[in-house]
């Protein structure tokens, strides 16, 4: 069925997307067609929690369908959750890796959905992409896991001298999961610039943007780095 | 349901691997040829190595030591006791190792978390790693699950696509590394199966009365599939032999159950910040599951996400009082618990959720004592008699 969704965005929009998802390098090796067979359908956690389905996906992208396609990726790319599961597709299809591409395009254009759906996530971001670890041992709140039990609450208590309590030198840190060179900070922050990486963020969340390379920018001029 | 046990296949059918007639292809053999071409350096894996079988009949070399530790950032963050059981029978095993600072973490979480990063960045931070490893004279031992799928997946473009491959080479230079590709890319899980043999004569506990059941990772074997260990021997070659084979080497009983293909539940974005979705997959088609049709005395897998997911999302469901309440850990740990690794020192299970003094019991350590053991570490740290706990102090 036609999707009558989003009907006020024009269909060169929705097009110019269509085109950048299927300009992906990684696009022609992650479709070949869809049997139907629904067996992607069968292994996919999403699916059986969401109204979300994996061949759908892979329909809509075989099909060209671009204004169902506008819609799955408002509504739908981020129920997934990329387990791969889907890669026992006959066809050799991975609707998994053509929805990664498919969020790639939505963030890099800042789609409102995207914004939503990214909204309580970006403080993980600011870690990965300033420490190169993505969850340290100081996030283990009980406000932020409260469905986990009262270990959070001790963990967060105890946290420093439990840290200390590790016979690995390289885990004594609170605010990072193993203590990272600066250097290796300041590689990795030049690869987020030279890669376009970094400017990805301004168009999801342009304050986050601007903190992270304030904080980029500083450790690359102290470390004697030249970013031009 | 039909009862079932061990890992005998319920199949007559025998699956005898041919790797010329494979669906996916072996990448080495053009690894080395990109090296001739001078387009990178390749690092050999160093002797001595294991040769195991992967999918479709190929063999893989497996590193036994100078390996260089990929650590993961759930696993150090939030349940270090898994990469502490790792480094923790390098050291009872004698095994050379190396645990570096110059190493940051894949960040696909993060990438299949929210996808804000691009082929390029996440090829580059690969990349980077890679070149550490090889100035440091070590070789790559990737702890995650996600990071080893997802290195194979950038190797896989890098093979692949030569205009990739100049960019991410170009950045790399920038940088002042050498642009340097392993031979193999292999997961930690794969070196435990390496040396299963060795960790039983170095065993202490009989884990013969243990019952346990297995998750294995998705992002270990369905991505990138033909490069994961199989063995005609465990389960009749049909899945991975990974964690299975360690297990039972170490004569503790894997109990099968029906939904072992499905995901964690873990879904990288969902596990953070829309979690009824993880605690709801996780709890009622794994955990439930597991007990009804094989009544566990511990679940264990091989990644940080899976460890994650089955472990903390009990917590909610219990108070549901749904069929749930089994520990969940990975086979590092409880290899480390079988070799007498201290509970908590090593394995540090208080980081855990879901109650483990039931199994402690059945293998025979007293928690008890170990925990008062921990808790006077604790208070000479506190003390300021020591600064950390040293690996001298827990070997
Ligand atoms: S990767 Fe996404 S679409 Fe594929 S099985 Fe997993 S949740 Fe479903
Ligand atoms: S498994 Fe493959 S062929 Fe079958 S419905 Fe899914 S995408 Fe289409």
């Amino acid at each position: 069925m036609p999707s009558d969704r989003y009907q006020e965005v024009p269909l060169e929009d929705k097009l110019r997307l269509f085109e950048q998802v299927k300009a992906d390098p990684r696009f022609d090796d992650y479709l070949y067609g869809c049997y139907e067979c629904g067996i992607c359908v069968a292994a996919c956690p999403s699916a059986r929690f969401y109204d979300f389905s994996p061949r759908k996906i892979a329909q809509t992208l075989a099909r060209e369908d671009v204004e169902l396609f506008y819609e799955q990726l408002n509504d739908d790319i981020w129920n997934c959750s990329q387990c791969f599961s889907c890669v026992r597709c006959p066809r050799k299809n991975n609707p998994g890796g053509l929805i990664t591409i498919m969020r790639e395009v939505a963030v890099k254009n800042g789609l409102r959905s995207t914004k939503q759906a990214l909204a309580g996530y970006t403080r993980i971001i600011y870690k990965i992409m300033t420490t190169g670890t993505q969850v340290s041992p100081d996030m283990l709140q009980e406000d932020a896991f409260p469905d986990w039990g009262p270990g959070v609450k001790e963990v967060a208590q105890n946290l420093a001298l439990w840290r200390r309590a590790l016979p690995p030198e390289t885990l004594h840190t609170t605010g990072l999961s193993w203590d990272v060179e600066e250097r290796t900070k300041q590689e990795l922050y030049l690869i987020w610039k030279m890669t376009g990486a970094l400017d990805m963020i301004a168009q999801l969340d342009e304050g986050l943007h601007d903190i992270m390379e304030e904080v980029m920018e500083e450790a690359l001029e102290e470390g004697g780095w030249s970013t031009h | 349901m039909a009862e079932r046990s061990g890992t005998t296949p319920e199949t007559e059918r025998r699956f005898t691997p041919d790797p010329t007639t494979t669906r996916d292809e072996d990448l080495r053999e053009a690894i080395w040829e990109l090296g001739k071409e001078g387009e990178w350096i390749v690092q050999p894996v160093p002797e001595p190595y294991y040769e195991a079988r992967t999918k479709y009949g190929r063999t893989k070399k497996i590193p036994l030591e100078k390996t260089w530790h990929h650590k993961s950032c759930g696993q150090c963050g939030h349940i270090p006791g898994y990469s502490t059981s790792i480094f923790w029978l390098n050291r009872r095993l004698g095994l050379d190792y190396f645990d570096p600072r110059d190493q940051t973490s894949c960040t696909a979480w993060n990438y299949y978390a929210s996808a804000t990063s691009n082929q390029a960045a996440q090829a580059a931070v690969a990349m980077r790693n890679f070149a550490a490893a090889y100035q440091s004279g070590y070789y790559p031992l990737i702890h995650c699950g996600t990071s080893f799928g997802h290195y194979k997946e950038v190797r896989h473009e890098l093979v692949h696509d030569h205009q990739l491959r100049r960019r991410v080479r170009e950045v790399i230079e920038k940088l002042g590394r050498p642009f340097v590709m392993p031979e193999e890319l292999v997961h930690y899980s794969e070196w435990m199966y390496a040396i299963r043999d060795r960790l039983k004569e170095h065993q202490v506990y009989d884990l013969s009365q243990i019952t346990a059941t297995v998750h294995p990772a998705c992002h270990y074997y369905k991505l990138q599939a033909g490069d994961a260990v199989y063995d005609p021997e465990i389960y009749g070659g049909q899945r991975t032999a990974v964690v299975t084979a360690v297990v039972e080497a170490l004569g503790a009983h894997v109990a099968d159950y029906s939904t072992w293909y499905d995901c964690c539940g873990f879904g990288f974005r969902h596990i953070l910040v829309q979690r009824d979705f993880t605690r709801s997959f996780a709890t009622l088609r794994k955990i439930e599951v597991m007990k009804e049709e094989a009544n566990p005395d511990v679940v264990l897998t091989h990644d940080t996400g899976c460890v994650t997911s089955l472990d903390k999302s009990q917590f909610a469901a219990q108070a549901h009082r749904r069929n749930v309440g089994v520990p969940v850990m990975s086979e590092s740990q409880f290899a480390a618990l079988a070799l007498g690794a201290h509970p908590f020192r090593v394995v540090q299970l208080h980081w855990h959720a879901t109650e483990y003094r039931g199994l402690l019991a059945k293998i025979g350590i007293d928690a008890e004592q170990a925990w008062a053991e921990f808790e006077d570490d604790l208070e000479r740290l506190k003390a300021g008699e020591m600064e950390h706990l040293t690996w001298e102090a827990v070997l």
